[in-house]
This record gives C-alpha cells, sequence and structure tokens, in this order.
C-alpha cells in the first residue's frame, strides 16, 4: 500500500514536472502539421504558400474584425475549444513523393500533429495521403489537382481545391464560347509535365476536348526538369494548334515561354494551366516575351475594402507580393479545415473528421470564387470552381466569364513586342 | 528545313553541355579527383550574372568576366582551404568532402538567394538570328563558339605549353615533378581555378537563356558528369565531342520519339557504349 503511494506520488510529481497535468484540462493549441516543397523545383511555390498559411493562422488566432463573414475571423483562437490556438508545423518534402511519406508519418507518430495539410505536388499528396489514412488523421489537400488523390475510398483525406475534371471543364465552356464569338478553334495542343499532375490534368482535358468535339492536335509529355524544350516548340511549330494548353512547373514554363520567343512561334492563344504560370517568378521573367498568355484562377484581389483586398494587404505586407492563386486556395483549404476542427471541439482525429464530412461553407464565407465548400464522400470539394485570367503588362486580369470579367479578352495573344 | 533546325539546336546544347563538362574532366585529368560540387560551380556562376546585372548593369562581357574571375578565385580557396588536405586521406573523405561542398553550397545559395527562381533580364544576346530559315538564339550561338573556342584553348593549354606541361608532370608523377623544381600546390590550385572558371563562364551564359535557382546545380553536375564519362575521364576534346553528341542526340529523339523519351536513348547508348569502350570516346584505357 505504502509502495503504491510511493509510486502514484512519484507519478504525479513527473507529470507535474513536464506539464501534464495542465494540459488535460484544456486544450490550448491545435497541431497542424504542414508538408510542401519548402526547397528544390517548386520550392518558390511552397514558401509563397508558407507565408499565405502563416498569414491564415494570424487571422484565425488573432482577433480580425475588418475581415467580414470568413469564418474564425472575429474571433481569437477557435472558440469552440476556449480560444485554443493553431500551431503550425512544416516540414519540407522538397518535391519528393517518398520523403512526403516519410514526413507525413514523422508528423503523426513523433510531432504528434493533430491534422494534416499538403502537399503541392499531386504525386507527393498521393503518397502522403495515404499515411494520413493509415493512422487516421484527417488529411487536407490544399491544392494540388489530380484526380487520383480522392476517389481511392479514403474517408481521411479531404480536398477544398477544383480539381483536372472542373478545369478540363472550365476550358471547353471557354473554347465554346469563344467559338460563338467567331474564333476559330479548329484544333488545341496539350504540352503536360509527365508526373501525376500534369498527366491527370492532360488526360481529363483530352476527355472533355473529346466531348466538346474539339481535336487534339498533338499531345506532349515532358519532365518538368528539361534543360532544353526547343524539340517539343518545334512540334508544336509543325503542327500548328489554335490554342496550346500547358501543364508546366516553375523553371519549365518559363523556358517554354522564352524558347517559343526564340523560335519565333507564336499560337493564337495559350493557357498555362496556373502552377508554373502563377508562380511568383513567372511574370518577371517572361512579362516581356508571354503577353496574353492566359491562366487560370479562383483568386482576385478585388475592390479596395473588400475582405480579399485585405487580405492580400497583409500577405503583401509579409512577402511583398501580390497572393497568388496556388496560395489562395492553399489559404482557403486552410480556412476550411480551421473552421471544421472549430465545429468538432475537439482534437480528436475522429470528430474532426465527421466536421470536416459536415462543412458547408457558403460563397460568402469564402476568399475564394467558389460556389462554396462541401465535402461529397470521396472527400472532394463539389462548389469549387475557377476563373480564366491574362497577362496584361505585368499582371494578371480578370478576363473570363465575362460577367465577372474586369478586363477585356485579347485574342490572339501579343506574345512579345515586333 | 524543321529538322535542321532540331539538329543545330542539338549542336549549340551540347556545346553547352561541353563548356561546363570541360571543366570537370580537367580535375579528373589533373588529380584523379571528382568533383561533385561541379554543377554548384556553374550555379555560382548563374547568381554572379544576376548580381553583376542587377547591381552594376553590366552587359554579357561585363558579368561572363565578372564569373569566370570570381569562380576562379574560389577555386583556388577551395583547392587550398579543402581539397589540398583532403587530398591526403582516404579516396571517400576526398569523394565525400566534394559531395559536402555541394551540398554547402547549394543551400547557402538558397540562404541568400531564396528558392525562387530568377532570370536575367533582357541582355545584348537575348535575341535570335535567322540564318536561311534556321533561328538561332544568340545566346546559346555565342555560347556555343565560345565553349568551343575554350575547350580546344583549353586542350592547347595543356598539351602545348609550359604551364600545361607543368600541370600534366604533376599529374604523372608528383615527386618527379618536385624534383624538377614544380610546386605542385600551385598547379593543382591553377587547375581548380580553371576549372571552376570555366564553370563559371558556362554558368554566365547559360544565365541569359535559362531561369535558375539554387537546385539547378544538381541538373547540370548531373549532364557533366555523363558527358565526361563518355567522352573519356580526363579527355578535354572528348568533353566537347561528348557534349556535342549528346546534345544531338536528345534533340533528335526529343523531336521524333517524344521528349520523355530523350534521356532512354541517351542513357542506353551511353550505357552501351560503355560496354563497348569503358574508357569512354577519348579516355586512356
Amino acid at each position: 500500500m505504502k509502495r503504491s503511494c510511493l509510486l502514484s506520488a512519484t507519478l504525479i510529481l513527473t507529470a507535474a514536472l513536464f506539464g501534464w497535468t495542465s494540459r488535460a484540462g484544456a486544450v490550448d493549441a491545435v497541431k497542424i502539421g504542414i508538408i510542401w516543397p519548402l526547397t528544390g523545383n517548386a520550392g518558390a511555390a511552397g514558401q509563397a504558400s508558407k507565408a499565405a498559411a502563416e498569414i491564415a493562422a494570424d487571422i484565425v488566432n488573432n482577433a480580425h474584425p475588418e475581415l467580414g463573414d470568413l469564418p474564425l475571423a472575429k474571433s481569437a483562437g477557435l472558440p469552440n475549444l476556449s480560444g485554443a490556438k493553431l500551431q503550425l508545423v512544416f516540414v519540407d518534402h522538397q518535391g519528393n513523393p517518398s520523403l512526403a511519406q516519410q514526413l507525413a508519418t514523422r508528423l503523426i507518430t513523433q510531432d504528434k500533429v493533430n491534422v494534416l495539410m499538403g502537399a503541392y505536388q499531386s504525386s507527393c499528396s498521393f503518397t502522403a495521403t495515404a499515411v494520413a489514412e493509415r493512422y487516421g488523421i484527417p488529411f487536407m489537400v490544399g491544392e494540388s489537382a489530380a484526380l487520383n488523390i480522392t476517389g481511392r475510398g479514403f474517408k481521411w483525406v479531404f480536398r477544398g481545391t477544383p480539381i483536372a475534371t472542373d478545369y478540363a471543364r472550365t476550358y471547353m465552356r471557354f473554347f465554346a464560347d469563344m467559338k460563338k464569338q467567331g474564333k476559330k478553334i479548329g484544333s488545341i495542343a496539350i504540352v503536360n509535365e509527365n508526373t501525376d499532375y500534369g498527366t491527370s490534368v492532360a488526360n481529363s482535358i483530352i476527355d472533355e476536348a473529346k466531348k466538346a468535339n474539339i481535336p487534339v492536335a498533338i499531345r506532349i509529355p515532358y519532365s518538368a526538369s528539361s534543360t532544353d524544350v526547343s524539340a517539343q516548340v518545334l512540334q508544336l511549330k509543325e503542327k500548328q494548334p489554335d490554342v496550346v494548353i500547358f501543364i508546366s512547373y516553375t523553371a519549365d514554363s518559363i523556358l517554354y515561354m522564352k524558347t517559343m520567343r526564340n523560335l519565333g512561334y507564336k499560337p493564337p492563344m495559350v493557357i498555362g494551366d496556373d502552377s508554373g504560370f502563377s508562380d511568383p517568378s513567372f511574370v518577371p521573367a517572361v512579362a516581356d516575351v508571354a503577353q496574353g498568355v492566359m491562366n487560370r484562377s479562383a483568386w482576385v484581389i478585388g475592390k479596395p475594402g473588400s475582405t480579399t483586398y485585405k487580405i492580400n494587404e497583409m500577405y503583401k505586407a509579409k512577402t511583398g507580393r501580390d497572393l497568388d492563386d496556388t496560395s489562395a486556395r492553399n489559404m482557403q483549404s486552410f480556412f476550411a479545415l480551421a473552421d471544421a476542427i472549430n465545429r468538432a471541439g475537439s482534437t480528436e482525429p475522429e470528430k474532426i473528421r465527421v466536421a470536416l464530412t459536415q462543412t458547408d461553407l457558403k460563397a460568402n464565407q469564402l476568399m475564394m470564387g467558389y460556389q462554396g465548400v462541401k465535402f461529397d464522400k470521396t472527400g472532394q470539394n463539389i462548389l469549387a470552381a475557377t476563373y480564366l485570367i491574362q497577362l496584361h503588362g505585368k499582371k494578371y486580369e480578370l478576363v473570363w466569364p465575362d460577367k465577372a470579367a474586369d478586363a477585356k479578352l485579347e485574342w490572339p495573344m501579343a506574345g512579345w513586342a515586333k | 528545313m524543321l529538322f535542321l533546325q532540331v539538329i543545330v539546336g542539338g549542336l549549340l546544347l551540347g556545346a553547352i553541355y561541353a563548356l561546363f563538362s570541360s571543366g570537370l574532366t580537367l580535375i579528373w585529368g589533373m588529380m584523379n579527383f571528382i568533383n561533385f560540387a561541379h554543377g554548384e560551380f556553374v550555379m555560382l556562376g548563374m547568381y554572379v550574372s544576376l548580381l553583376v546585372v542587377v547591381w552594376l548593369s553590366g552587359g554579357p562581357a561585363a558579368f561572363g568576366f565578372a564569373a569566370a574571375v570570381a569562380l576562379f578565385v574560389l577555386g583556388v580557396i577551395i583547392y587550398a582551404g579543402l581539397i589540398r588536405h583532403v587530398m591526403r586521406g582516404p579516396m571517400l573523405a576526398q569523394i565525400l568532402s566534394t559531395f559536402g561542398l555541394a551540398l554547402l553550397l547549394r543551400y547557402t545559395a538558397f540562404f541568400i538567394f531564396s528558392a525562387n527562381f530568377v532570370s536575367l533580364p533582357q541582355t545584348s544576346l537575348s535575341g535570335t538570328i535567322d540564318v536561311g530559315g534556321i533561328l538561332m538564339p544568340l545566346a546559346q550561338l555565342v555560347s556555343g563558339v565560345l565553349a568551343i573556342v575554350l575547350t580546344v584553348g583549353l586542350h592547347f593549354m595543356l598539351t602545348r605549353t609550359t604551364i600545361g606541361s607543368r600541370l600534366l608532370a604533376v599529374s604523372e608523377d608528383r615527386n618527379a615533378a618536385m624534383l624538377m623544381g614544380i610546386r605542385p600546390n600551385r598547379m593543382q590550385a591553377l587547375a581548380w581555378g580553371l576549372s571552376a572558371g570555366a564553370a563559371g563562364i558556362a554558368g554566365a551564359l547559360m544565365a541569359i537563356s535559362y531561369p535558375w535557382s539554387p537546385s539547378v546545380g544538381e541538373t547540370f553536375g548531373l549532364t557533366a558528369f555523363v558527358v565526361v564519362a563518355l567522352g573519356g575521364f580526363g579527355s578535354v576534346p572528348g568533353a566537347l565531342y561528348a557534349g556535342l553528341i549528346i546534345g544531338l542526340i536528345q534533340a533528335i529523339s526529343a523531336f521524333w520519339l517524344g521528349p520523355i523519351y530523350k534521356d532512354i536513348v541517351v542513357y542506353a547508348l551511353f550505357v552501351a557504349l560503355l560496354w563497348l569502350r569503358p574508357q569512354g570516346l577519348m579516355g586512356k584505357a
């Protein structure tokens, strides 16, 4: 008896020493493990998203009554968890899927994060989400677009961003609209980097093009680490498509634009599928040779005074740049995740998962141009959508759909000054 | 016509491969030493160019010269501070030291320049010239010609001048060379300076047409090894031929078979050639 008393006393003392008792009652922080490429080929995009996530955490953790209907902005911390703060743990997978997998495991088993988020490259999201599923930890896919990330029967994986098919359909609606206006779209070409992201978006576009009866003149898969793309550009030059759609990362998209200029090739229109074309390095590098290039974006800065404008100001104050679509979609997914954790009122994974399945954010509660956030049973946001933007001077302007547009579409693209 | 364009493009690309590989092969030929940080030298040459353009608004001649000098000095410092010492250690230490150096340079560049991709603003070498319907980017044309001149020059320096003879003497027999009054450390420091300087010029020329970030050295480093192995370790003309051959094969196979197959073709031929001729095209058996 005496011995067990001593034992329990020791245990309690030890516990007090390490601060366990103080944590047993209330949760003071919710740990979000975030897996992004912070170095490597997509390092710039990862760093941009990291800054966005830090601002999102600041918005949730501190009172920001000026941000309108954005959930959790008004209060400091998560009200249903007695004001608990979000704590972010960033790790760098360098664009390597197997590293992403290891890091996801480490975040769950060693850092004991409550939820996970990531992982930019679709191939990395694909492996990292499988780990989350195995351990039963909710995983929010911020912006990876490949189809196969959801739809594997996973219970723990949610995705806030629009996906490949949403984008492909948008492009076809845009082409139909252009045809109606008398623009010639005889055939299109698709140039895609050959990992999960590029392959899956390209496949979706080909499927949708078939349905829309638009011939695909050529499809060119390539490796994003190519140091020379002249052969690809010459292939395009030979086929003369009316629109070239690029599904590319940063260095390669810049290289394509420069090589097209060098080889004197200018199709009537180039559409970049976000990613590289939205990277902060893209516009400064090629603005003089890629005038009129189109891109997709669900993010618009908006008028001064609007919530989106204020968020952009916060981002600008931190990084010196405007918020880009990729980072913004990550930020939106982050808010949806924070909202679910708050509604769960607990850090228990199962409760957070259930709260995620019940997510129903309306358009006015979002910073993006989605119709809302609501997950279907595969975990995909079924209310996601996107706009099309075009490079005019040194910035992208919203040009389609017409009712949302704030600038006029230029067709054909100007490319470079003569 | 289109096919001729493909061939010209391949050769110009190959010449650049040759330029940044010649420095690597020089170090191997001189010292039997593999420098894994060679790609990082190219990367630093690119950043030196950027700084010269941004701070001093210098033209291609200025930043090419600056990159060559800066990297020459760095090469000498690295030899004096690191290589000279690890040369006395076991082979494994030599290999790992430059590997560590590569990581140190790469992540220092990340720290200073961030992970963002950068590219040079328009320079006087940004345009394209049209020779009978064949378009040649000026930067690649100049790099190509310069690469050939430099590689040939390097070859002549090694085989026809006193300095070259001294360099070769040190690599053949260090002790005998010392008895002849040659200071091996100076010669080897010179070799490192030349090697890094050539990489610096290559970086400056490539910066004109390629966007890059601190991790670019990885890509170039790998290519350089393939070129050197194919051309024959230690052979400067070998690097030139191998660079041109690889550039050409890549361009043709990318155009005919599709870009994702180009490396399969290159490496398949590479393995086949090494199987038939392990010393490379021009290496000594």
